[in-house]
């Protein structure tokens, strides 16, 4: 009577059972650090350096990797410190899995997650970021922790956590076309609150599911951080097995939920019934669906992101913009190189280029404000991203509308936000 | 870090919802890598305008420039798991933060540095809000006593050893991973 997710926290903590609310001790599988938490877990280690601990190992750099994310290319002369100091952290521990800017394969941190098969399914998996949730759509218990508790996992290589109620969310059916995964996770946070899921693990199932790809799927779990969740996770299935198979990973253990697994409590949506949905300025909950807003006059549309810019993301913004020229300023970033690359040998990039569109390296970037491409005061966004807090992508007093790559796409051609069924 | 035991001080009052890491410390902020002397950046973007305080906001009112205790609303803390918005609000000089809920990871921070975050009922919280006396927060006792009345919250009970002895929860998990197992269990809340 297991759900995945205590059947994952229960194998790895040694026990046959657990339950919400028991305290268990897992072993961790994997680590993540990016260029922020980062020199933030140095930081706490020479905090207690200070205190006479002696830190000259981690518990096992095989299962840490470093991405180098939200500050490159380097903002500035401290972010391109910060990376040096990440590189020197490397190389001290001995952590050969560094993505570093400039050097083949790099990106988003939770892309690559995905993308490089870093997590497996039936694992636990950590990392100094809140979107850390994002890996579980590979089967695998996902969560972000602060930097203390990263240091404390990558000395000890384990970590506690209390057992997560789980809600389930199940899809039926068939997505209409013009909806995409983003439309289905903005009307559930609308529907539950940003913090509806506070402490508790938000699962998706049902056909709606098993029809999505897996990138679809990760979009979902991307964003059940702004839900408040612990974690957010899919079961593995085909279509998983055949995503890693492409990523030449065929070894791994499963977790399935068994099936009477209890959930706290079940929600139900019809594929058909879900439409093009927008989040207005300033919460993700804030949501309504994409036609009420076809009055708002837009400065600029953003499609990059851990959420919005993986390849089908791009393929998704191509069809829209395939011969059409956008009439606000536009940018795309795609969210990994292998997808940066993948989107030109499909030809992506001369799509977006023929239609006045900059595409840029992969980067957290103006996603959290950091650089490239920010808002000014008064500035109106609509982007592919996960959060549209004050100031989220610059100025305190701009504004972000979150939507999908459809809509963005459609918005960034009409210059207002745009349902894409309303263009020709 | 230092035991936490009683505090008594006016409250700052931040009457918003939803405020979010970046609002505490400002993603420009992220880049220092030292984990002192946050307590500048915090709020920065509400606390300033082209480098001078704004009046209209709250931290800038020098009736609350002693305060310990910042009471805020629903859901604070959330957004991204940077730990420099706890160290900010720690650097600056609140102990304790009172609200009716708080983000899981900043939670969990807070009680890493030091800093009690208190869940209190919807009742509660107007309550504090609405007064401009001192309140005293007691940890062994968990209660908040304000204008003569006792209100008590409810704390897990390993935040509550950790905080009241002032144990470092790295060192502390190290030694003591069964005990904090079986102290969880026998003290369910």
């Amino acid at each position: 009577m297991l759900n995945i997710t205590e059947k994952i926290l229960a194998r790895a903590s040694g026990k046959t059972s657990v339950s919400p609310g028991d305290v268990v001790f897992v072993n961790v599988d994997k680590v993540m650090v990016h260029d922020v938490s980062g020199p933030g877990v140095m930081a706490v280690f020479e905090k207690l350096r200070k205190t006479g601990m002696k830190i000259d190992k981690i518990w096992d750099p095989d299962r840490v990797w470093v991405a180098e994310d939200h500050f490159v290319p380097a903002a500035d002369k401290i972010s391109a410190q910060n990376i040096v100091l990440l590189t020197n952290f490397t190389k001290q521990f001995g952590i050969k899995k560094h993505f570093k800017y400039g050097m083949g394969q790099y990106g988003i941190c939770h892309t690559l997650s995905h993308e490089e098969a870093m997590v497996l399914p039936g694992e636990v998996y950590v990392g100094g970021d809140s979107h850390t949730n994002t890996t579980g759509a590979m089967g695998a218990f996902a969560a972000g922790l602060g930097h203390t508790d990263v240091a404390y996992v990558l000395l000890n290589g384990k970590i506690w956590f209390k057992v997560p109620e789980t809600l389930y969310f199940k899809i039926n059916g068939k997505l209409p076309d013009h909806v995409m995964a983003k439309d289905v996770i903005l009307k559930i946070i609308g529907d539950i609150g940003t913090d509806g899921a506070a402490y508790k693990t938000m699962q998706f199932g049902g056909t709606g599911i098993s029809e999505m790809s897996v990138e679809s799927r990760l979009t979902l779990t991307n964003m059940t951080t702004e839900a408040g969740a612990k974690s957010g996770i899919v079961e593995p299935d085909q279509k998983l097995r055949d995503y890693l198979a492409e990523r030449g990973v065929t070894k791994y253990d499963e977790v399935h939920g068994d099936a009477d697994a209890q959930y706290e409590k079940i929600y139900e949506y019809e594929a058909s019934e879900m439409e093009p949905i927008v989040a207005k300025p300033f919460s993700p909950e804030n949501t309504v669906v994409a036609r009420d807003l076809s009055s708002i006059e837009l400065d600029k549309a953003y499609i990059g992101s851990c959420t919005g810019a993986k390849l089908e993301d791009l393929r998704a913004v191509a069809k829209i913009l395939k011969g059409k020229t956008v009439k606000i300023r536009t940018e795309v970033l795609p969210a990994a190189m292998s997808i940066f690359r993948k989107a030109m040998d499909e030809g992506l990039l001369k799509i977006f280029m023929d239609a006045g569109v900059v595409v840029g390296p992969p980067t957290c970037g103006a996603c959290c404000g950091a650089h490239m491409g920010v808002l000014a005061k008064d500035e109106i966004c609509i982007s592919t991203t996960n959060r549209n807090f004050p100031g989220r992508m610059g100025h305190v007093e701009s504004q972000t509308y979150l939507a999908s790559p459809l809509v963005a796409a459609a918005s960034a051609i009409t210059g207002k936000i745009t349902d894409p069924r309303d263009i020709s | 870090m230092e035991p936490f035991t009683k505090i008594k001080s006016i409250a700052t009052p931040l009457d918003k919802v939803n405020v979010d890491t970046d609002q505490i410390v400002p993603k420009q902020f992220l880049k220092l890598i030292q984990k002192t002397g946050f307590g500048q950046y915090l709020f920065y973007d509400w606390r300033y305008e082209n480098g001078a305080p704004r009046k209209d906001f709250v931290l800038n009112d020098t009736a609350y420039e002693n305060s310990r205790i910042l009471l805020a609303r629903d859901n604070f803390g959330c957004g991204s798991s940077r730990e420099h918005a706890v160290w900010a609000l720690d650097d600056y000089g609140f102990k304790a933060i009172i609200s009716t809920s708080f983000a899981d990871i900043f939670y969990n921070n807070c009680f890493k540095n030091g800093i009690l975050p208190i869940r209190v009922s919807d009742e509660t919280l107007q309550k504090l809000f609405s007064t401009k006396s001192e309140i005293e927060i007691d940890l062994e006792d968990q209660s908040i006593i304000v204008d003569g009345v006792t209100i008590s919250f409810t704390i897990e009970p390993h935040w509550k050893k950790i905080l009241l002895e002032g144990l470092d929860d790295i060192a502390v998990t190290l030694l003591h991973e069964d005990a904090i197992v079986r102290y969880e269990k026998s003290h369910k809340i």
